[in-house]
């Protein structure tokens, strides 16, 4: 391994600019004659629109314009759209209410954009929007699954009468009753997934522009996947054909997937631009953010454990309530469907599986992907379903999941998956002895001695991701192919460009990427550069999410560098007058097998484009490569997490003590950057199972709108985390990468919660466990103390 | 508009300011100088924090005006001479960083921490000295390791400078 090579801990190449100031956000670029745009909000959460008087507004200092719904359609602005088909038990399709960029006739939550209004300044954009006068009839609030559920409820959206977008289920459910009537013991809980808010900390921000010489729009937006915008802004929404349609996304400031989606309020500045033949700019506060971001989980679970007499396991039935929001977000529909019920199997052999998923309308912010994206959620119902079932046979609980752990690859689940590769047991076993679990005892005995609780709970996750072969999500309902690009420009003194489809907003592409081309290519990593997130630079790209950048989009580069360096050797072939056969690649060097005769990768380059040696007829001058990746499967990265807590029965205070992961994500490029990426995923999880809750009251108000109301996890409210890893290639791609990105979020609220319950001798607790929560479940503890 | 004059990172610079505007906002707009982020315009996530006479002090809810006369560190004044800060470095070096929305207002408050506490931190200190900086990336872990670095490198860098 080199210093810079596959493996090695590069010092990321970004930081310089994000260390010095010189980062370049979507909010930091001011166009020439930029104005700023403000949305009028509903402040209902249910209400008719029966008018809109922008009169005053009009007449307001620097207002430009004010528009509404009826300017949309009356431009033919398509609405917004959720780009996974998912089809009900009976076979109908998901009821879908249309989602325009600013409502017509009915604003269906609290931030649900009424009007926008555009103006010189920002302060006097929300001058405009004050004096904005909107007549709204209120009609009922169904801020809950159970209240937009409940007979007689208001419909929403008129295309779901019940409130109901689609009844989905997976699996055999003959062969799973069959299952649970043979059992000799199953285990039941009623599990709450609490609502979130991905928060990253850069909100949300676009610019829209309109050149009238060339008719091109260009848009700056936070996006993941700036290609995806574009696909949708012009072949759905229609804002202009994907030729006259730029999208840049700069430097993105954290997306953990609420940045995927295609928002109202890009689509209204690059619509507005040309309208107002000016700029338009729109950055959210954060108090906007949290109103109008796709919100993540959220799920009432009934789930159910079938076990034989010794205890190994038949079966599992799981009924799930999902709420998808006022209006479906761009990838809701796939997220409680299948992104989370094929996880149902975890690490364990499960015969057979049943899951029903009813997704459900209510008058809150959308709901879509945030970091694992029902993955946790199906983790969290296998995990706490394993730990109580454990308990409830009195069998130690790794010695419950040892017993029930898939051990023989490739491994066929009852929901789809086919795992390809992992050693359970093992990430197991090195977690335990990292963790020193064999002292745990001790270490329980002195908390006590304190007059403190200490418990100890353990996550076995797995995850899919790559979400890809392409075919196969197309099978499933995904309305785009998942597969990434990649285009290696090797300029004519051997330094290079690498055009990739993935996106990069925090992961440290520039880094890895780069340390593959420089491995691949045995050039020094400062003459490698990753170009990104500009659809005028990158020709397509799926952009990042699912952690799927270096399981697809690398892949995709290794593939375009294969083939450079195919193209390289025909080139030294004629430069070194051998014939092609004979010519071998190897750290940097092109050389005639068994001789001395050798060029270096920057003179065949500068060859290539010199072209003297060659005829341009037989070999084409150049050496620029591309290709496109589409995986053989999903990959499965799995570990184990434990958590050791500490509560405090008199405060109800929560304190985590040691934290061990170890994780298998396959092959590593840069285990500084995948440790980094475990952290934040660890820390995004404790937040769900310690802190966060969105909530919204019974009028649909978000009461959690500000980092005043919504509980971050704080430094302190966090300890740091032993990391190991263990190593089972992925075989569905050429460098055996998994992916690290969402791990932490989708391992840690089981081993947080299992740990909690451990510590109480509880059977659950709801998450967050806030200090109040476990105060209240410390109360009626039952006394493990006075019964040991 | 009222003119209002400053010191920012060692320049005298002048331009117009509302009363309404924020300092935030004339450091980014009128400045330019947008390494200052806004992350949450409640004083809660600190990606704001400057540094306004040698105090960290969260630009997002303090009124330009205010700071008329006074004499303000970005995150675009630390580095000298093309040599950047030892907290800087000690955030590349320890990957204290992800996305670097917060990074700005990471190390402008690390460096307060260090003014403040000493080059000397524990990691309970720095965990308990961040309460007013919200990072949604690191899982702060490595934001740790990088303040007791940066710290530890300015305590050197201090007793290099006096043995001059």
């Amino acid at each position: 391994m080199s210093a810079t090579g596959i493996g090695a801990r590069v010092v990321r190449k970004e930081d310089h600019r994000f260390i010095t100031g010189k980062g370049r956000y979507v909010d930091d670029i001011n166009r020439p004659g930029q104005s700023h745009a403000y949305f009028v909000r509903s402040p209902h959460a249910h209400a008719t629109i029966k008018s809109v008087d922008a009169s005053e507004a009009l007449k307001k200092p620097g207002v430009l314009a004010v528009f509404t719904g009826a300017d949309i359609a009356a431009d033919k602005i398509g609405g917004l759209i959720c780009g996974w088909m998912i089809h009900s038990k009976d076979g109908s399709p998901m009821k879908a209410g249309a989602h325009p960029a600013l409502a017509q006739g009915k604003a269906r939550y609290v931030g649900d954009h009424v009007a926008v209004v555009i103006a010189e300044t920002l302060a006097q954009a929300r001058d405009g929007a004050e004096a904005v006068v909107v007549d709204y009839e209120e009609l009922p609030p169904l801020p809950d699954m159970t209240l937009a559920t409940a007979k007689g409820a208001a419909a929403i959206h008129a295309e779901a009468p019940d409130n109901i977008v689609y009844n989905w289920h997976l699996g055999d459910k003959a062969a799973t009753d069959a299952a649970f009537a043979k059992a000799k013991h199953v285990t039941k809980l009623d599990i709450v997934n609490n609502r979130l808010v991905p928060n990253a900390m850069e909100p949300r921000a676009a610019i829209g522009e309109y050149d009238d010489g060339d008719g091109v729009f260009t848009l700056y937006t936070t996006s993941q996947n700036p290609h995806v915008a574009r696909l949708v802004l012009s072949a759905f929404i229609g804002i202009a054909p994907e030729n006259k349609l730029r999208v840049i996304a700069p430097d993105v400031g954290g997306g953990f997937g609420s940045k995927i989606f295609i928002y109202a309020e890009e689509t209204i500045c690059v619509w507005a631009a040309k309208k107002v033949g000016r700029p338009v700019k729109w950055t959210a506060d954060r108090t906007e953010e949290f109103l109008a971001v796709a919100h993540g989980r959220d799920h009432l679970t009934h789930a159910e454990l079938a076990l034989d007499g010794d205890n190994r396991i038949l079966g599992m039935r799981v009924s799930t309530k999902a709420n998808l929001g006022a209006y479906l977000s761009t990838f809701a529909s796939s997220v409680p469907t299948y992104l989370y019920a094929p996880l149902l199997s975890g690490q364990y052999n499960i015969p057979s599986i049943y899951c029903e998923v009813d997704g459900v309308y209510t008058t809150t912010a959308p709901v879509d992907a945030y970091r694992g994206a029902g993955r946790p959620e199906a983790t969290y119902v296998v995990e706490r379903l394993i730990e109580v079932a454990a308990r409830e046979r009195r069998m130690d609980p790794t010695a419950f999941r040892e017993m029930n752990f898939v051990r023989q690859f490739p491994h066929q689940t009852p929901v789809i998956m086919m795992y390809d590769a992992g050693n359970y047991p093992l990430a197991l076993k090195t977690a335990m002895d990292m963790h020193d679990v064999k002292t745990f005892a001790q270490r329980r005995s002195e908390s006590e001695r304190r007059g403190k609780l200490r418990g100890l709970g353990y996550s076995a996750y797995i995850e899919a991701c790559g979400i890809a072969p392409s075919a196969a999500v197309g099978s499933l309902g995904a309305g785009v192919g998942l597969w990434e690009s990649a285009e290696v420009r090797v300029n004519p003194i051997g330094t290079v460009e690498v055009l990739t489809g993935s996106h990069a907003h925090g992961q440290g592409h520039e880094t890895t990427f780069a340390q593959v081309v420089a491995d691949r290519l045995g050039i020094p990593i400062e003459n490698v550069s990753i170009v990104h997130g500009d659809t005028d630079k990158v020709q397509m790209g799926m952009g990042t999410y699912g952690s799927r950048s270096g399981a697809v989009g690398i892949s995709a580069i290794v593939k375009a560098l294969d083939k450079v360096v195919a193209k390289g050797k025909k080139v030294a072939s004629h430069v070194l007058e051998a014939s092609e056969g004979d010519i071998e690649f190897k750290d940097g060097q092109f050389q005639v097998k068994g001789t001395d005769k050798k060029a270096g990768f920057g003179d065949i380059a500068l060859q290539a484009y010199i072209a003297h040696k060659f005829n341009g007829q037989e070999l084409e001058p150049g050496l620029k490569e591309g290709a496109f990746y589409d995986p053989t499967n999903f990959t499965f990265p799995a570990g184990v997490h434990i958590c050791e807590l500490e509560i405090d029965p008199s405060t109800g205070a929560t304190e985590i003590k040691k934290w061990t992961a170890v994780d298998d994500f396959g092959n590593v490029i840069n285990p500084m950057i995948v440790e980094g990426q475990v952290h934040g995923g660890i820390a995004q999880g404790v937040g769900q199972a310690l802190a966060e809750q969105a909530v919204y009251d019974k009028s649909g108000q978000l009461l959690t709108a500000s980092y005043m109301d919504y509980c971050m996890p704080r430094a302190d409210d966090l300890p740091s985390f032993e990391i190991g890893m263990i190593t089972t290639p992925a075989p569905s791609n050429p460098l055996g990468l998994k992916g690290c990105g969402e791990a932490g979020a989708i391992a840690a609220p089981p081993a947080v919660i299992n740990a909690i319950t451990d510590a109480l001798g509880h059977e659950d607790i709801a998450m967050p466990a806030t200090p109040q929560a476990v105060w209240r479940a410390c109360q009626k503890r039952p006394s493990r103390l006075a019964a040991e | 508009m009222p003119t209002l004059s400053m010191t920012v990172n060692g320049k005298p610079v002048s331009g117009e300011a509302e009363g309404r505007t924020l300092l935030v906002q004339f450091l980014r707009e009128t400045l330019r100088l947008t390494g200052t982020h806004v992350g949450c315009d409640t004083s809660q996530c600190g990606a704001c924090l400057v540094h306004i006479d040698g105090k960290a002090v969260k630009s997002c809810t303090t009124l330009a005006l205010a700071c008329a006369g006074a004499s303000i560190t970005t995150i675009e004044g630390l580095a000298r001479d093309g040599k950047l800060h030892p907290m800087q470095e000690a955030f590349r070096e320890n990957h204290g960083l992800q996305c670097g929305f917060c990074t700005p207002g990471m190390i402008m408050s690390a460096i307060d921490m260090v003014n403040r506490k000493g080059t000397d931190l524990d990691e309970q200190t720095i965990r308990h000295e961040l309460e007013g900086n919200i990072c949604r990336c690191t899982g702060y872990h490595n934001i740790v390791k990088s303040i007791a670095a940066g710290a530890a490198a300015m305590g050197k860098e201090g007793l290099r400078q006096a043995a001059e």
